[in-house]
């Protein structure tokens, strides 16, 4: 059936573009992201109506069918999810976008002739293949169905190099013969060299490449939309692409890396490798009743919550500990540094999950200053993002980091999991000065037995 | 739609997407991150295409298996920013009360 007139389709279309470019507008201000999420799906609502009611579809029982059944399975987890596991999720959504494009490329080569079009097809293919097997790996590290420390391998650069050369050349067969065989090839290859992409990425840089892949995949989009002449998955794409692209970059800015060092620093055997050394120099280790007394006496407490906080999900016993030190008179605030949880701006989300009010949370500009006036300064499984090796040793990978400047307030107090640096791999020699003193465990029982001897006080 | 116009089209939404996220704050980074991941399972309007001009069973069965996968691209991606950003909203307004933060605790644990 064909309802709609081709110059109708096309003025919905344009009006679902417009919805998505207002759709990021919105996600970039805090008083209209909320909306401008809704706008977005309102925008692929009127697409999906838009294509039924124009194109001439065949299987349409089907098709309805299987998108009750992609609606079936995602709606429920992602409204399920922990939000300590939403960075999982989002790679995971990004890695089936990926791969819903390749197919579409794939199924689209036997139709079409014209080399441009078959450049655009095997562009999608390899794109969208590493996006989905690249998101794949992604998620098992961030699930921790695998290590989330770099997967190294002697040679693995040759092998890369191998995989991408022969990726190029079976590209370029296909586009020439239009052969189904060698475009399956293909994307096996580009499984391939996805993996092989996010396998050397530390776990702390793996935030950063699932907002890359999320470029890689809005490209791919944009590619496919070429295939199908199809102006709307063109500029959805290519909007996904170039936002996604500023979006990678103002994350590895914000953690003081760069994007190629991220990607290549592991292949060269540099960076994200890390180290698990332990380091033998004494350190003042504390008990839950004495990190109790110097909070309970202090008149201004300055907790800076982590990586270890979101593991442990003790963001709600983070927030009830404030809450009982406010009741004892005590000024409490939150300092989240731009990169704290396991994505940027994750941590926010993790305390506004736990009822800690917007106030209490202060950005690294507007805290750093006011460590200097803090009793205490309690990091809760943190490490990197306070290592003053960030602004003092420039051999160091962080080096050049904006930190939290803790090491201002009169007393920290480190509550660690172990001596083991943080996922940067360097050590903190903030561990070792004379104010600090560190209470080893598990952030969310270590919290749980400070906010126990706090009310016992 | 001919190359030149494609091109064309193309060129402009990379400066809009390039405009439209410059001044964003890290706050924002993962649902903004969250949304664009949502924004391109439009691809399911390509695989809603390719599925309904399948002919043969094999070439459907790989074209439904693309709209399966694009669809919760798309839904699911929506739904988690939309979680996400209830988390934002009216948090001014939110009273952090001993009770509430237990709750919230005990439910986080019985999940």
């Amino acid at each position: 059936m064909s309802l709609l007139d081709p110059v109708w389709t096309s003025l919905l279309y344009l009006a679902a573009a417009v919805f998505f470019i207002l759709a990021l507008r919105g996600l970039s201000s805090p008083r209209t992201a909320r909306r401008g999420n809704l706008i977005g799906a309102f925008g692929a609502l009127l697409a999906v109506v838009t294509v039924f009611l124009s194109a001439r579809l065949e299987n349409i029982p089907w098709i309805v069918g299987a998108i009750a059944v992609g609606t079936a399975v995602a709606a429920p987890v992602a409204r399920r999810v922990k939000m300590t596991q939403m960075p999982q999720l989002v790679a995971l959504f990004n890695g089936v976008g990926g791969g819903a494009a390749a197919l579409v490329a794939l199924l689209e080569l036997g139709h079409n002739e014209d080399p441009w079009v078959r450049l655009a097809i095997v562009f999608t293919l390899l794109v969208g293949a590493v996006s989905f097997a690249g998101s794949g790996v992604t998620f098992a590290k961030l699930q921790e169905l695998m290590t989330t420390r770099p997967v190294v391998f002697p040679g693995l650069p040759v092998v890369m190099a191998a995989v991408l050369l022969a990726a190029v050349g079976t590209a370029v067969a296909v586009v020439l013969t239009g052969s189904l065989a060698l475009a399956v090839l293909l994307m096996v290859l580009g499984l391939v060299a996805g993996a092989l992409l996010v396998l050397p990425v530390g776990g702390a840089d793996v935030p950063i490449v699932i907002s890359l892949l999320n470029a890689f995949t809005g490209l791919a989009v944009a590619a496919s939309g070429v295939v199908l002449g199809n102006v709307l998955l063109v500029v959805a794409g290519t909007l996904v692409g170039a936002s996604g692209t500023i979006l990678t970059r103002a994350m590895a800015a914000a953690m003081g890396r760069s994007v190629a060092g991220i990607l290549f620093g592991a292949f060269k055997g540099g960076s994200t490798a890390g180290s698990t050394a332990v380091s033998e120099r004494p350190v003042r280790c504390s008990s839950a009743e004495d990190v109790a007394v110097l909070l309970g006496y202090a008149q201004r407490v300055i907790i800076v919550p982590g990586y270890g906080l979101a593991v442990a999900q003790g963001q709600h016993t983070a927030a009830e500990l404030a809450l009982a030190l406010e009741s004892r008179g005590i000024v409490v605030d939150f300092a989240i540094h731009p990169v704290a949880g396991r994505m940027p701006g994750h941590m926010n989300v993790l305390l506004a999950e736990a009822n800690v009010p917007y106030e209490s949370l202060k950005e690294m500009g507007e805290i750093n200053p006011e460590f200097r006036t803090a009793d205490v300064a309690l990091v809760v499984g943190a490490n990197d993002v306070v290592n003053p090796a960030a602004k003092t040793s420039s051999g160091s990978p962080i080096y050049g980091m904006p930190i939290l400047e803790v090491s201002d307030a009169r007393q920290v107090i480190f509550l660690k999991r172990s001596m083991r640096p943080g996922f940067a791999g360097i050590e903190n020699e903030l561990l070792y000065e004379p104010q600090t003193s560190l209470l080893f465990g598990d952030a969310k029982d270590s919290l749980a037995k400070v906010l126990g001897a706090v009310k016992a006080l | 739609m001919d190359g030149m116009s494609l091109l064309t089209v193309t060129v402009l939404a990379v400066f809009v997407g390039f405009e439209v996220v410059s001044k964003v704050s890290s706050t924002l980074h993962t649902p903004l991150m969250s949304g664009a991941n949502a924004i391109h399972g439009i691809i399911l309007v390509g695989a809603i295409i390719v599925a309904g001009q399948a002919a043969d069973p094999g070439i459907l069965a790989v074209a439904l298996l693309a709209v399966v996968l694009a669809t919760a691209n798309l839904v699911g991606g929506f739904v988690v920013t939309d979680r996400m950003l209830l988390m934002f909203h009216g948090r001014k307004e939110a009273v952090r009360t001993g009770a509430a933060g237990t709750a919230a605790g005990a439910k986080e644990e019985g999940k």
